[in-house]
């Protein structure tokens, strides 16, 4: 399959990137590693009149820390997001999710930006962006804005990025060394999505849940917050039955799309599972951080 | 009408300039231009891993990147693995342990391996399974892929000493 014709422009500037997609009118596209957009354009699922090459920006690239915060450049790929000591030491959940993505090869290639903005419930980092809360900083030759992750996805496909901008910048926080934090994800097999995820993040304070974020992959037209199940969890010690009310709470708000996958039953059935497993995997770790 | 682009990169050492429409996709540059048809097309949508080469020194899947993004390139196809004495350490380490049927994924695979030993010199059977995970073989079941591999890591560690 080759995809449909294209101009192709590969801007070396942020700057002119943007006076790019200006000119280019609604028929452009950004392209960060491809590995979603090629294959969709080779379906004719996309069209772009124009693509705009991100690869040669030199402001896109780079994890860099800043305060209590981590600037992530969108055009990191998965496997420099497993690479980053910065981000093993200080945000450690992301090199876990990038290693449960697809395969070495695509790794390389593929961005953690790309996987964010691209709008697609079955990505992993959305859903990761939001039990974060992440910002992610848009720019366009208009200026910029910064739009909180738990504000950013409206549908699949459909984001609060407006065709003229980029994505910039991700910032997620430091996590404390007090945090407990798991992705657990159930595939088919290398290179699959999610037939459901969910990740937690979380916090003790003399055994008591002080504050935990609980949110799912692959199961909605978007990525979901769990927010009854984190409300039902705050403030109390969390035994096994609490974990069962937070896992029951949370396929509550499942809506996943039927496929080859499984049906709406199984998916929300796994859904489920791996909310249980990504709480205790979460709890033990905020336990033995103490 | 497509839009032609030029793009001058380097295969195996050699420099090559060609003229290409922006769509194309590096396999068929690979294959049907430059006729390296070592790398194979297997599911032509980044899954099987048959079309893997070396980009800048990163293991691709050359049904997923365009020409035009490999613009002053250095790639390595599976035919710039044999030297002047003959087979690569891991060509002779897949004929050896049977690493091999019906030879369809295997370019992909050694361009991959030649990779990953770099990455890792000295691989375990399970890093081994989770480095060569974007190459799927439908014949040999993998088990002696990686005993293929782990041939050539020994061979290579013993060499460098």
């Amino acid at each position: 399959m080759i995809p449909p014709s294209f101009a192709y422009r590969a801007p070396a500037s942020l700057k002119e990137a943007l006076a790019l997609i200006d000119e280019s009118g609604d028929d452009a596209k950004f392209l960060a590693g491809g590995h979603s957009l090629l294959p969709m354009m080779k379906f004719r699922v996309s069209e772009p009149a124009v693509l705009i090459d991100l690869g040669g920006v030199p402001e896109l690239q780079g994890i860099r820390e800043a305060g209590d915060r981590i600037h992530i450049g969108p055009m990191s790929t998965e496997n420099e997001i497993i690479g980053s000591a910065l981000l093993q030491q200080k945000c450690p959940l992301l090199p876990e999710v990038a290693r449960w993505i697809a395969d070495p090869q695509v790794r390389n290639r593929g961005t953690i930006g790309g996987d964010v903005a691209h709008g697609d419930p079955a990505n992993d980092h959305p859903a990761v962006m939001l039990a974060l809360e992440a910002d992610f900083v848009l720019r366009s030759s208009q200026g910029e804005r910064v739009v909180p992750a738990n504000e950013f996805y409206f549908g699949t496909y459909f984001t609060a990025m407006e065709a003229n901008e980029v994505l910039a910048e991700i910032r997620v926080p430091v996590l404390g060394p007090g945090t407990g934090y798991a992705y657990k994800k159930l595939k088919r097999k290398t290179g699959d999505f999610a037939i459901a995820a969910a990740c937690v993040l979380l916090t003790l304070d003399r055994g008591i849940c002080k504050r935990i974020a609980i949110t799912l992959t692959n199961v909605g037209p978007t990525p979901l917050r769990a927010s009854a199940a984190e409300q039902a969890l705050t403030g109390k010690a969390i035994d096994d039955a609490a974990v069962e009310n937070a896992a029951q709470l949370a396929m509550q708000i499942c809506d996943p799309a039927e496929d080859l996958r499984g049906d709406k039953e199984y998916k929300t059935h796994m859904a489920g599972e791996m909310v249980r497993r990504a709480i205790r995997q979460a709890l033990e770790r905020a336990k033995e951080a103490k | 009408m497509s839009e032609q682009q030029t793009v001058g990169f380097t295969v195996n050492g050699e420099r090559h300039t060609v003229s290409v429409p922006t769509r194309e996709l590096l396999v068929h540059t690979l294959r049907e231009r430059l006729h390296l048809t070592g790398t194979h097309i297997g599911c032509d949508s980044s899954h099987c891993g048959a079309c893997t080469v070396d980009l800048n020194g990163r293991s691709v899947k050359s049904c997923t990147v365009l020409t035009v993004q490999a613009q002053n390139a250095e790639v390595l196809t599976v035919e710039g693995l044999a030297g002047p004495d003959g087979l690569h350490p891991l060509q002779e380490g897949f004929r050896e342990e049977h690493g091999l049927q019906c030879g369809f994924c295997t370019p992909g695979m050694l361009v991959r391996a030649y990779r990953f030993l770099q990455e890792n010199p000295d691989p375990d059977e399970d890093q081994i399974r989770t480095g060569m995970a974007g190459n799927l073989c439908r014949c040999t079941g993998y088990q002696n892929i990686v005993k293929a591999i782990r041939y050539a890591a020994e061979k290579q560690t013993a060499g460098s000493v």
